[in-house]
């Protein structure tokens, strides 16, 4: 392929970079001597700045011939070890193009959104810190030419993601919720890992060993026919990248972390925990789409846990009275077509939902941050209502950002997910069973999405007297991005549109060259002959239907209140409700046996240590100390008896001996006599 | 400049000499005097660093005189690629912990008389090439480490440095007679390890005692006195008694350093002259060693309330790395391995002596006794954060390099002992931050509200090592380069001699 | 009658000898045992001058004869010198009583 060598393109995660590295050591001091505008401006120029080269990005991309639009900026060499050669280098693709607008251009919009709702609070400068590290983090992720790279920014989005969860750090529930994304998202991480290593190993294995994108693409082929463990090595490396996927987007099972992670604050969740960071295990799947197009049985896999964890989540996010947490559940839920969409090899319509999806979720989201404020603080529905009047720009945002994600028709919610859903049913992967979970979860999501806007927005006040009177519209800083946020709601799906609906499909058609590799080996059904069309209108249409019935529920048991909603929930409620508000006990499920299950280990261990291991120790020690008492008694109680003995005996003999001396000289006469007597008879003898 | 390794070996003792002729009441001069001492091994080792050769394979910087003559023990000292990461790590950590060690009080004299008594020590093992000369530095290191721990340590250092006396005594021994034998065995009797190993062929494969060869005996002796150092399992134990009870700058050392000396020996003797067994028992006794060593080690800091004692089974863990990427015999596992030697030297460093700065302060090392301490002293908390998330293997920082080149070069020959090791980095993450949680984050504790928060001459400490820390996770070629060349060298030399054996079985 | 031969001037010596032997081993009173060593003493004489008259030259066992008796005087000087000095520290010349060397 054809590449052109730039050298612009490490300014690009380089601008935030500097932002946060001045921001985190000196912010401190910035803030106090300069005030926050000093801090905002340092946080938000290069954020705009990289906006604008992305733009800049964009235009040179299009100025290329469609198979040469490849942009690489070499900055240096990284590691070269034996085979592998990874560099820092930063590459696009119309693909991450693509993705490089959506971050710094949606990024830019919640960095000047954040001056305003972070206003208040005194680590401002760390906060921008953070944000600008994210933004590097996960710039270096989308440009990375390499799988090392992109795991550096992988991890470091990761590591931002723990921090600005936790950042109101003195409350133990915002801290435990950032450790639980760090670990949750690491257990992912230890798949991606994997697959890394395997992938690596694998195309060494027939000289081609990389990591780089570039130099996989070209000689995926070389996998086909390697097996480990009796399973091909593609499906390995593919389902082991997935258990990543699903770590940092929060599917099945690794999903748990996000609705946590709302303890942040909400420009956090708007940015990382809806339009960036989760969507980085889809742009992931995209990227190495080379790799699921030859493992179909990991395509399943794919689509069918994020067919499951759309309607898992959906479900959930019925329930649940926080308003965050409905958005949280509904992002995963979203996510989760976004995987379905990769599943049926349909990539180009899993990013353009990614695409569509960062605009209206963030407006979403910057929508309830806007609630928050505006209501000091309140996040609970239940105690919301009326704000219609009281808030009218974060009203009618909202509106527009709930009619995208329900897929109201001409939002861009619509175009994004009725193509995932045509491609859902028609591609060779598909099937009409991950249709009909996906219609129905466009119905669900509907319903909770009406439910969350009437709730909020509708109806009498439920809010505290003192709370209402001080509810008030956002400032400016707010306001404008909800305003452009909502505006790409509306607008941003026409360049998906449909061919069946007479348009071009420009974004499709902007991302075929990237896909051309995939595509060749997924089969598509290029043609759009009569019957094509008139299927995919009829399940358009049928689509549509359902999610009007979604927003009907909701408008009957919120808005107009002609079921009350008490009753229903007498009826249906009960267990079922419970399970739902309790988000069907996963989390004290893994709670109770992951949690505690290591927790038990590691205590395990320790005392494995301490007495078992010490213990032999400790008591090879007693026992030579015991040998050696043993030995001084053998040396007290037996030689040294044996020495005593001798001595007293001798003085025993002595003892008898010296009776001879009687002292009286008669005696002494008589032993001469006898003596010399005894010598002269033996001597005559 | 080629009696540089000379220099940098017996300064420090000159250092010694020169304190204990100081009068004791004079700490400031002392101390001063020590931290001039260990300046010069530290600017020639900054020269060595860019006059290294990075493409030989050979000694570099060689003095090689004969010294006992009747026994052919020559003092014999050189680097190579193995080896320099080594010595300019030692060359480092030691102004570092001299002026970690500045608050010393007592027997200050005899204090940092010991240090560069152990300084000299510790480079002597590095450089040293004469098998004599190693064993007599190693030697060396042990007696002022006692002291260090048994005089100027916690409650039980009495009991901890006994232990760790013994224990890594009984090593010695078995070393001791390892070196003998080899000594015997070769031809002429020499101590000259470049010559015992180019001898290494010549040390029997077939089995003597109990089934194995005189080269596995030789292996397991050598083995389990390197063992103990490194410390892997089960002869580890020593080693959270000896952390928790040594002052500070002391546990800075023992880890950063001492450690590093069992894999270092294992890679210059093991590796070197046995090359049979060493291929032999890589499997067992490195590689899935070395991988329970880094669960194990995770599983059990998690459970630790002691901060020191979380550390030091965490330094056990990221021992193991090392094991791991010894056992593969690849390209990236080998340099993987000494570059974790390196970065675990760095990273454990700054652990250690931020505990000290919290412990200098609350007198205390219980994790639950802590909380919000980033209310109360933010740059600390900030700097701690950098270290913990090293040790958990943050990319852009030097760790992670290191252990994605263990993993990488140890899934090809052992895929399954990989998947076990790479799952460590979940709990690492997870003890790490809960330890962050526990002590940093949260309602700051009444008691510690008014703890100064760290000092200047604690950031010097901790500083250069942070910057090494983040500079190498971008360039990591830095270490790379001058150790790649000995590395590959030296896995070709074992696969080779492992090829002779089976060719002659 | 025979002659008065050498046999007659033996069983004499030997009867003076025993005598004194007896008086030596037997008598408590120092000075009874130096007259007991004069008997002995003066029975060997008898043998002397017996032998020098009858067995050889007369006047070899006469001189004999005469050396014993001085060294025989000479003794006994020195023997009741001694028991002088018993006497001195024992009051008593009774050898039994002379028994301070007893064990």
């Amino acid at each position: 392929m054809e590449i052109t060598e730039v050298g612009y393109l490490r300014w690009i995660p380089l601008l935030p970079l500097v932002g946060a590295a001045v921001n985190g050591v000196a912010g401190a001091v910035i803030q106090r001597r300069l005030g926050k505008r000093a801090i905002s401006v340092l946080a938000v120029t290069p954020v705009l700045l990289a906006f604008a080269l992305s733009v800049q990005t964009f235009l040179d991309l299009r100025a290329l011939a469609p198979e040469q639009r490849f942009l690489l900026d070499r900055v240096m060499p990284w590691l070269h070890v034996g085979t592998l050669v990874a560099d820092i280098a930063f590459w696009v693709d119309p693909l991450a193009c693509v993705m490089l607008l959506v971050v710094t251009g949606v990024g830019g919009l919640i960095h000047v959104y954040s001056t305003g709702y972070m206003h208040e609070d005194a680590s401002y400068w760390r906060f921008f810190a953070f944000l600008n590290l994210f933004t590097f983090a996960m710039l270096t992720l989308v440009l990375g030419d390499s799988l090392l790279l992109m795991f550096v920014g992988w991890e470091g989005v990761g590591l931002c993601s723990y921090a600005l969860i936790g950042f109101w750090w003195r409350e133990h529930v915002n801290t435990t919720a950032g450790n639980k994304a760090f670990i949750v998202n690491r257990i992912g991480d230890f798949g991606f890992l994997l697959g890394i290593l395997l992938l690596f190993w694998s195309t060494d294995a027939a000289g081609h060993g990389s990591v780089v994108f570039r130099e996989l693409q070209e000689h995926a082929s070389v996998l086909a026919g390697q097996t480990l463990w009796g399973v091909p090595v593609v499906v390995l490396v593919t389902l082991l990248l997935f258990v990543g996927a699903t770590g940092k987007s929060a599917q099945i099972p690794l999903y748990v972390w996000l609705p946590d992670a709302m303890q942040g604050p909400t420009p956090v969740s708007a940015l990382i925990h809806a339009a960036t960071m989760v969507t980085a295990g889809v742009y992931m799947i995209a990227r190495l789409h080379f790799l699921y197009a030859l493992a179909p049985a990991t395509l399943a896999v794919v689509a069918g846990i994020g067919a499951a964890t759309a309607l898992l989540a959906a479900t959930i996010g019925l329930v649940q009275n926080d308003i965050k947490r409905v958005l949280a559940y509904s992002t995963v839920s979203q996510l989760g077509y976004m995987f379905v969409a990769m599943g049926v090899g349909a990539w180009s319509a899993g990013i353009f939902h990614l695409m569509t999806h960062a605009f209206f979720k963030a407006c979403l989201f910057l929508g309830a941050g806007s609630v928050i404020h505006g209501l000091g603080g309140e996040q609970d529905m239940r105690r919301m209502g009326g704000l219609r009047t009281r808030m009218p720009v974060t009203f009618w945002t909202f509106l527009v950002a709930t009619l995208a994600i329900a897929g109201a028709p001409l939002t861009a919610g619509f175009f994004s997910k009725d193509e995932i859903l045509w491609k859902a049913f028609s591609s060779p992967h598909g099937s009409a069973l991950l249709w009909l979970v996906g219609v129905a979860v466009a119905g669900l999501t509907a319903c909770y999405m009406f439910r969350q806007l009437f709730l909020t927005f509708f109806g009498e006040s439920r809010a505290d007297h003192e709370v209402l009177h001080h509810a008030h519209e956002s400032p400016p800083s707010m306001a404008v991005p909800l305003v452009l946020l909502a505006a790409g709601s509306l607008l941003a799906g026409f360049v998906g549109l449909p061919q069946a609906l007479g348009g071009a499909n420009r974004f499709e058609a902007w991302l075929a060259p990237v896909f051309a590799h995939g595509h060749a080996a997924v089969a598509h059904a290029a043609s759009h002959g009569p019957h094509e069309v008139e299927l995919e209108l009829t399940l358009m249409a049928v689509a549509i239907g359902v999610a009007i019935t979604g927003f009907l529920v909701a408008f009957v048991l919120y808005q107009r209140r002609s079921v009350p909603v008490a009753a229903l929930a007498d009826v249906l409620g009960g267990i079922p409700y419970r399970v739902l508000l309790n988000k069907y006990y996963v989390d004290e499920l893994y709670q109770a046996v992951f949690v505690r299950g290591t927790l038990l280990l590691s205590r395990l261990g320790a005392w494995i240590d301490a007495t078992i291991i010490d213990g032999v120790v400790d008591g090879s020690a007693r026992l030579t100390a015991l040998a050696a008492r043993l030995n001084r008694l053998f040396d007290d109680y037996v030689v040294d008896a044996l020495v005593n003995f001798c001595a007293n005996r001798t003085y025993d003999v002595g003892l008898r001996l010296r009776r001879v001396q009687t002292g009286g000289i008669n005696a002494y006469l008589y032993v001469i006599v006898g003596t010399v007597a005894f010598v002269l008879i033996a001597r005559l003898m | 400049m080629d009696l540089v390794l000379t220099w940098m070996t017996f300064v420090p003792l000159a250092g010694a000499a020169v304190i204990l002729c100081l009068p004791s009441r004079a700490q400031a001069l002392i101390k001063t005097t020590a931290l001039l001492f260990t300046f010069p091994p530290l600017l020639m080792a900054v020269w060595l660093f860019q006059d290294f050769d990075r493409t030989s394979t050979a000694f570099q910087y060689v003095t090689r005189v004969p010294w006992i003559p009747s026994y052919n023990i020559l003092y014999f000292v050189g680097v190579d690629g193995i080896s320099i990461a080594m010595v300019l790590l030692t060359a480092l950590l030691c102004p570092l912990c001299i002026l970690a060690s500045w608050g010393i009080d007592r027997g200050v004299k005899g204090y940092f008389a010991l240090f560069l008594l152990l300084d000299t020590g510790m480079t002597g093992v590095f450089v040293a090439l004469d098998f004599f000369l190693f064993y007599i530095f190693w030697e060396v290191m042990l007696l002022p480490m006692y002291f260090l721990i048994g005089v100027w340590g916690g409650p039980r250092r009495e009991y901890a440095a006994i232990k760790f006396f013994l224990y890594t005594l009984a090593g010695s021994v078995l070393m001791l007679i390892a070196m003998l034998v080899l000594y015997f065995a070769s031809t002429p009797h020499t101590f000259d390890m470049v010559e015992l190993m180019r001898q290494s062929g010549s040390y029997g494969t077939s089995p003597v005692l109990w089934g194995l060869s005189m080269q596995h005996l030789l292996w397991l002796a050598l083995f389990i006195g390197f063992a103990i150092k490194i410390p892997a399992f089960p002869f580890h134990t020593w080693l959270p008694d000896a952390h928790v009870e040594a002052p500070t700058a002391i546990s800075v050392i023992l880890a950063g350093i001492l450690l590093k000396m069992g894999t270092y020996g294992l890679l210059r003797v093991n590796y070197g002259m046995l090359p049979v067994a060493t291929a032999d028992y890589a499997y067992w006794l490195l590689g899935a060693l070395g991988t329970w060593n880094i669960v194990y080690g995770a599983l059990c800091a998690m459970a630790q309330k002691d901060l020191k004692k979380l550390v030091a089974y965490s330094s056990i863990s990221h021992m193991g790395y090392v094991m791991l990427g010894m056992a593969a015999f690849t390209t990236q596992g080998i340099n993987g391995a000494v570059l974790q030697m390196f970065n675990h030297g760095t990273i454990t460093a700054m652990l250690f002596l931020l505990v000290g700065v919290i412990y200098d302060r609350a007198h205390h090392r219980d994790i639950e006794g802590f909380g919000g301490l980033a209310g109360i002293m933010p740059v600390y908390t900030g700097v701690t954060a950098l270290a913990f998330f090293a040790a958990m293997g943050l990319p852009g920082l030097s760790a992670f390099i290191s252990e994605v080149l263990v993993l990488l070069g140890a899934w090809q020959p052992y895929p399954r002992l990989t998947v076990v090791a790479a799952s460590a980095v979940i709990l690492t993450a997870g003890y790490m931050l809960w330890t962050m949680q526990r002590m940093y984050l949260g309602q700051p504790n009444e008691r510690y509200l008014g703890l100064p928060d760290i000092s200047a001459r604690e950031l010097v400490t901790l500083v250069p090592l942070g910057a090494i820390v983040i500079v190498l996770g971008v360039y990591p070629h830095a270490v790379l380069d001058l150790i790649n060349a000995s590395l590959v060298n030296l896995n070709g030399l074992v696969a080779a001699g492992a090829q002779g054996a089976l060719a002659q079985r | 009658m025979e002659g008065i031969g050498l046999t007659h001037f033996l069983v004499v010596g030997l009867v003076v000898f025993a005598l004194g032997l007896y008086t030596v081993l037997t008598r408590r009173n120092a000075i009874g045992i130096l007259m007991g060593i004069e008997l002995i003493l003066n029975a060997a004489n008898i043998n002397y001058v017996a032998f020098g008259r009858y067995a050889g030259v007369a006047a070899d066992g006469q001189v004999f004869a005469i050396f014993v008796i001085m060294l025989a005087a000479a003794e006994a000087v020195i023997g009741l010198a001694v028991v002088l000095g018993i006497y001195q520290n024992f009051e008593s010349i009774d050898v039994e009583a002379t028994d301070a060397l007893r064990y």
